[in-house]
């Protein structure tokens, strides 16, 4: 493998494994805020309860969340020196203000949060949980539009050497039409994330009938959140979709399989075969004009083909293959499309169950509610693999190659060492902190604390 | 002054703040195993920077992603992959006792807590002495091209004025930690740290000295340029004399100012250079060779004076709302589950 492949799986492995934690922090951070906000107003004990389970799930998993962030803010410098270089001027900006708007703000505050439950009166403690989700999603936002900026370059022009970018509008970066509706789609996701994540815990309980009447509670909160929440992800999407269509043809181009340009496209639902040298596979089933509709958002409308692509990037960019992998854009976008449809059915169930008054009893919805997590987390996956292969070669696309962007002082050996490292040390983590989420999840509930009423020092035992 | 040399200084100020707040976490980290005989006694020392040092670490990111990629990023690029191996180590180290922290009090088993408890100690060790050896290698200069990329190895690192100063780094931090324990703490754990404080005191001290001596002569500014070393070793020595009289406050403030100045004079020693190269002064990385555009700069301006102090407020206030001793308490059987239970 080359230096540019390692530098690549490198970045893919950490911002996945990354990411696997970041939705489920913005979501359940979320939920855990609505959760005290019913103890705040309801003054009953359950919720408070209810509260401090989930609460403990989010911190453990916010713990693995920051620490992995703290790799990918290294990595650009360490491995992509040459974009750093290129794009600092631009890219940096953003990402200063996630640190000094959003991702300060959820680290002092979960502290405040943590350590906070005797110490500060129940209103300000109330918002101090719901800074922490204020700033988890606005971090999320800063990242967003500095990724975003990478598939739409917008507010900047090359310098005279033409060897930098350089900002020369901050409110176009922040205002980028692709942010938009990738940031709203990743919220919506995490919201479906932190919820199935809720629903599956609550499931579980309710199943053993342990604190049955309060896990429906939860159960109930996740399922009003979840089915608003899965189908806003799938219409944010789908303008995403659009979008990218206009400014990244390829990658949808590539997401559909979609050779020869076509007007009007049916979309396949599904083929054997495909690829960037299969360019026949066998369509199972195509749906007459609904490509057109969700890549462009019209009936008839048009979508160029990879080809016809591939030869006016030649022209404008020079000789080069420009097409991504199309196995992987395919997949990865039908793996969302399908599993978000899956997910909606699933919680319309629920919805029904809980009209019914059964869902305590529904064996058969409670065994699948304890699995459907793993939909979301394979499908946040799939989002990145579609964003970012789909922008392949480019790391900023039409500006900056991948291959260009990679540190030219470091050695193939020594990525071979970091990726090493970072694989070992990542296993160790996801074992312990699953292993930890799941002893935590399975546990009873609590009882309600008995505040400490001594003005005596106390001591704080949440570590 | 030009906007570059301004975003020079806010970078001083976030270093400074960073290694200030995160200094004493790095020591309490280290030294909670010595002055927390027993499982109570642990807990004690960490709960003094339990709620706090998420906080201070975050100052880290905005010190890489504010400071140095957004306003620098030449020197960003040049440092992050040059000092390759050096910060894959110092991740290794923040990841592992980062997740320490939660981790150690969510299972009951020895085995368990005596893991994690070697993770926070040997992060909190290593972090340090790493972030030190960086900082001493941007003044004593490592091989730079003419393209701005290193061109050294990991060996150009290992030399004795950065590997000097990593390990004042690594005592002024002890020596912070000890003394914030000593201001925190009551009782038993109190006197361990006391105890430990003015064992660390000398030693933090004389290495002071030498990082001073070595900086001052290697770099040849004048009088006032000299004055942040100068403020270090004196502050170190006040702070041996300070922790012999239970003079708590003051002995913390002292350990303080240490960690600032001796952060201070190294920065101080390199302006206008941000990094030092030792195949000459042409490849040198300087402020303004590696600094964003006016534009950019200026965005940065505006986000740092409406952020940076509202985070000094609620960074602040995190202070006030913990600022009680912390005692072993009775309680001390309850543990290990829930969140936040007390």
């Amino acid at each position: 493998m080359s230096a540019v492949d390692l530098a690549r799986l490198q970045f893919a492995t950490t911002s996945i494994y990354h990411f696997l934690f970041v939705p489920l922090t913005i979501g359940l951070a979320f939920l855990t805020a609505l959760l005290q906000t019913s103890w705040h107003r309801s003054q009953r004990p359950e919720y408070l309860r209810l509260t401090r389970f989930f609460g403990t799930l989010l911190v453990i998993n916010i713990a693995v969340g920051v620490v992995t962030g703290l790799v990918q803010e290294f990595q650009f410098g360490m491995n992509w020196s040459a974009y750093s270089r290129f794009v600092g001027d631009v890219f940096g900006a953003p990402l200063a203000m996630e640190g000094l708007a959003a991702f300060m703000l959820e680290s002092v505050f979960l502290g405040l949060w943590l350590f906070g439950w005797d110490r500060l009166p129940k209103r300000v403690h109330l918002a101090t949980i719901w800074a922490v989700a204020v700033g988890a999603a606005g971090s999320a936002a800063f990242i967003m539009a500095a990724n975003s900026w990478m598939q739409r370059p917008v507010g900047y022009q090359l310098s005279s050497s033409g060897d930098r970018a350089q900002l020369t509008d901050i409110w176009a970066v922040l205002t980028n039409v692709v942010f938009l509706w990738a940031y709203l789609h990743v919220i919506a996701a995490s919201l479906v994330t932190g919820g199935a994540v809720m629903l599956a815990v609550s499931a579980w309980h309710l199943r053993r009938r342990s604190s049955p009447e309060l896990f429906e509670r939860s159960a109930k909160l996740a399922v009003v959140v979840l089915i608003p929440a899965t189908m806003l992800a799938l219409f944010f999407g789908g303008r995403l979709g659009i979008n990218e269509t206009k400014y990244q043809p390829m990658k949808i181009a590539a997401a559909e399989g979609q050779w020869d340009t076509c007007q009007p496209c049916a979309f396949s639902a599904f083929q054997i075969g495909g690829g960037n040298n299969d360019p026949t596979p066998t369509k199972i089933i195509e749906i007459p004009h609904l490509l057109s509709v969700l890549a462009t958002g019209t009936w008839n409308g048009q979508v160029v083909g990879l080809n016809e692509l591939q030869a006016q990037y030649q022209q404008q960019y020079g000789s080069g293959y420009y097409i991504p992998n199309v196995f992987i854009q395919y997949w990865s976008m039908r793996t969302m499309a399908y599993g978000g449809v899956v997910l909606l059915l699933l919680w319309l169930w629920a919805a029904w169950l809980i009209w019914r008054k059964k869902l305590a009893t529904a064996k058969w919805f409670q065994r699948a509610a304890i699995w459907a997590p793993v939909l979301p987390f394979v499908m946040n996956t799939a989002g990145w693999a579609l964003t970012e292969n789909g922008r392949q070669p480019w790391i900023v696309q039409g500006l900056q190659l991948v291959r260009d962007a990679v540190s030219p002082s470091v050695s193939v050996t020594t990525l071979v060492i970091s990726l090493s490292v970072y694989v070992l040390l990542y296993v160790v983590l996801a074992v312990v902190a699953v292993t930890l989420m799941l002893h935590f999840a399975r546990k009873e509930l609590a009882p309600v604390p008995v505040a400490a009423e001594d003005e005596e020092p106390v001591l704080h035992f949440t570590y | 002054m030009t906007l570059v040399t301004f975003w020079f200084i806010v970078l001083v100020v976030l270093w400074t703040g960073f290694l200030v707040l995160e200094g004493f976490d790095f020591g309490v980290g280290m030294l909670h195993g010595v002055v927390g005989r027993d499982e109570t006694g642990r807990r004690v020392a960490i709960g003094t920077i339990g709620p706090l040092w998420d906080g201070n670490e975050v100052w880290l990111i905005v010190v890489a992603a504010a400071g140095m990629f957004a306003a620098f990023p030449g020197w960003y690029a040049t440092m992050f992959s040059g000092f390759y191996l050096a910060f894959l180590l110092l991740l290794v180290a923040l990841i592992a006792r980062g997740v320490s922290f939660e981790f150690r009090g969510k299972r009951e088993s020895v085995r368990w807590r005596r893991t994690w408890d070697a993770a926070m100690t040997g992060g909190s060790l290593l972090a340090p002495l790493l972030i030190g050896v960086a900082l001493g290698n941007l003044l004593h200069g490592v091989p730079i091209a003419a393209d701005q990329e290193y061109a050294g190895n990991l060996v150009d690192l290992l030399n004795p004025y950065s590997l000097f100063t990593g390990v004042t780094v690594v005592l002024v931090c002890l020596l912070h930690g000890s003394t914030f324990l000593v201001l925190k703490t009551a009782g038993e754990v109190r006197e361990r740290a006391v105890h430990a404080a003015r064992r660390v005191a000398p030693v933090t001290a004389a290495a002071v000295l030498g990082f001073a001596v070595w900086t001052l002569t290697m770099v040849d500014k004048g009088l006032l340029a000299s004055l942040p070393a100068v403020v270090a070793v004196l502050a170190a020595v006040a702070a041996v004399w300070l922790v012999g009289r239970d003079r708590d406050g003051l002995a913390f403030v002292a350990t303080a100012v240490t960690v600032a100045m001796v952060v201070v004079s190294i920065f101080v020693g390199l302006y206008p250079r941000v990094m030092v190269s030792t195949l000459g002064s042409a490849t040198d990385l300087t402020v303004t060779n590696t600094a964003s555009s006016s534009y950019s700069l200026r965005v940065m301006t505006v986000v740092a004076a409406v952020f940076l102090p509202v985070i000094l407020v609620y960074q602040g206030w995190t202070y006030y709302v913990f600022r009680r001793r912390i005692g072993a308490a009775p309680t001390a059987s309850r543990s290990g589950s829930g969140t936040g239970a007390t």
